[in-house]
């Protein structure tokens, strides 16, 4: 009897140990755990992949103490390897940040379904480590200069790759906005509502960050009358769909999982 | 099936009602339905696979959050959400190799009468190989692992299971969340159950410094992972003494040895459930790797090695 093939959305995806090419922390700042670095690894060599979807990655040193890998979406994919950025957030996030060239990772992907690429007016709306995927997707857009791109962050901007955005993609427009105070939030969600405004006739809005922040975007986009796409942000044990740890409620009321049925989900079809 | 040499030690384990290639079968709940994993090895290489817990209903399951990390483990709280047994027959089940691995429906009701219902609903058809009760989870209200608490009500579930399921082999799986696991163990095989698993996670329960909040929504959840191993071969043990019906062990097995060590404790086969998560080809590489680590050991077949554990 034949091998049984994997559905549709599994074919591609492989397992396998890449090598680390460097580790690039970006503005280092006071507090050790907030500080942000571009993982680079060797190409994996995909078939194909689509700006959105993501890894899950274990460094050797997880062992059997780190069960899970960690998620982290595609920043860049190009012949001299693949980009991860990458908030140091906790104990595997802080080994990643540690690694050597050299050593090697396991990766596992391209997971997930990625943005929706239209040949319209597209607003990219990134809160902090959000911004990630949006260097892939502006880099491979088709209509580059029918991107916009705006960039709320709590840490100083040089943590982020906001400049390398810009350079990658001089055609899209990109704006940052720094909430440095509390009272920074409102302002920031009224430049955003009134972009989202901007591109409800005929637009697409795409938005990757916190989820208060995707919760804000939903509530904008459903006002406005906008089609959105948002990349959820969630805890994932396995990646593939099995473990049913990160799952979020769709328009029909089912449990669906972030990681093969997302991460990129329409606003109107989930709650939040 | 390849023929067998001398120098190739021989997998096959012969179980009632069900014969494997290899000991190695994935742990229900981990495994998802099988697809999930199909990029990443061969479904066909494995000795059988246990599906997610399907009720006759589709199931939503609990609130988020649902899991957690732990040092060396992990906390779950998922509620037994799935498809329901109409859509598993329907839409998952063509899919999964069922003529070379064992496909195993493991099944959860709220009561003995449904769990009869559900195992007639799975028992007609022949493209499953076993049924494994589950009597002991620890995260739903009604039932769940109450049922695996109580001997008389395990028993209760067991008949109901046995008396639906025609000449389908029945294994029940028993919670390690109990004073005496044998006590369950003895009272299930009187029953009628032809195989054991020992064991479902340990109730547990993380919380966050920070939030001042419970890690789980549902408070406490199952924790398994190679943290739960040394519970899990101490209840293996236990259990392969106390009673004369197959044992399959799962509880933190990581690698090719820890198959070896369930097995010298007394294990028919084993099943693999959270190694499926710290990466998805963990359980083709046990497989790819048993035999070699038998010849290491000088074991030619695993009835050789089962419960030879020197006390």
């Amino acid at each position: 009897m034949s091998s049984k093939k994997a559905p549709t959305y599994m074919r591609n995806i492989k397992c396998q140990e890449l090598t680390v090419l460097d580790v690039v922390p970006f503005g280092q700042t006071l507090s050790e755990v907030t500080h942000c670095f571009a993982l680079r690894l060797e190409n994996p060599g995909w078939e194909r992949w689509r700006p959105g979807q993501f890894v899950m990655v274990r460094h050797p040193s997880f062992g059997l103490e780190l069960i899970w890998g960690r998620a982290f979406s595609i920043s860049r994919m190009a012949s001299s390897g693949l980009s991860l950025f990458i908030q140091t957030y906790g104990r595997g996030t802080k080994r990643l940040s540690e690694s050597l060239p050299g050593e090697k990772v396991t990766v596992w992907g391209p997971l997930g379904n990625g943005f929706a690429v239209q040949d319209k007016r597209t607003l990219m709306l990134a809160g902090g480590i959000g911004l990630a995927p949006f260097l892939a997707y502006a880099e491979a857009h088709p209509s580059p200069n029918k991107l916009e791109l705006i960039f709320g962050h709590r840490l100083p901007l040089e943590t982020y790759p906001f400049e390398n955005a810009k350079n990658l993609v001089p055609e899209m427009t990109a704006r940052s906005f720094h909430e440095q105070t509390p009272e920074d939030l409102p302002k920031f969600l009224e430049m955003v509502d009134e972009a989202v405004q901007r591109y409800a006739d005929g637009g697409l809005i795409l938005a990757c960050g916190p989820t208060p922040f995707l919760r804000a975007i939903k509530k904008m986009a459903a006002e406005h009358g906008a089609m959105a796409q948002l990349s959820l942000e969630n805890k994932m044990g396995c990646g593939v769909g099995a473990c049913l740890g990160c799952v979020v409620t769709d328009d029909k009321g089912e449990n669906v999982q972030v990681c093969s049925k997302g991460p990129v989900f329409w606003a109107h079809k989930i709650e939040l | 099936m390849a023929s067998k040499t001398s120098t190739t030690p021989d997998t096959r384990v012969s179980l009632p009602g069900l014969a494997i290639k290899n000991p190695i079968m994935t742990a229900s709940g981990t495994f998802g339905y099988g697809l999930e994993f199909a990029s990443f090895g061969k479904l066909e290489d494995l000795g059988g696979i246990v599906v997610k817990g399907l009720s006759l209903k589709p199931r939503a399951g609990n609130p988020m959050e649902r899991i957690a990390e732990s040092p060396c483990g992990m906390l779950n709280a998922i509620g037994l959400q799935n498809i329901g047994v109409e859509r598993f027959l329907e839409e998952k089940l063509p899919a999964l190799p069922h003529e070379e691995t064992a496909i195993v429906a493991n099944l959860y009701a709220c009561d003995a009468a449904e769990f009869g219902e559900l195992a007639q609903a799975l028992a007609a058809d022949a493209r499953l190989a076993a049924l494994e009760v589950n009597v002991s989870c620890p995260n739903v209200a009604a039932g769940g692992q109450a049922f695996g608490q109580d001997p008389a009500q395990a028993a209760a579930v067991t008949r109901a299971v046995k008396d639906a399921a025609g000449s389908m082999p029945v294994i029940v799986k028993l919670s390690p969340n109990v004073a005496d696991i044998t006590m369950v163990a003895r009272a299930v095989a009187d029953a009628g159950a032809d195989m054991l698993t020992c064991i479902n996670t340990l109730l547990g329960m993380a919380v966050d410094l920070k939030t001042r909040r419970p890690r789980l929504a549902n408070v406490v959840g199952g924790l398994s992972g190679p943290a739960i191993k040394p519970v899990a071969l101490r209840c293996v043990w236990q259990v392969s003494q106390a009673v004369d019906i197959p044992v399959i062990g799962v509880g933190g097995i990581s690698t090719a040895a820890d198959v070896l060590e369930f097995i010298l404790a007394g294990a028919h086969a084993v099943q693999i459930g959270t190694a499926n998560f710290m990466r998805p080809d963990t359980v083709f590489h046990i497989v790819e790797e048993l035999p070699a680590l038998m010849s290491t050991y000088g074991v030619t077949h695993l009835d050789e090695l089962r419960g030879t554990l020197q006390v």
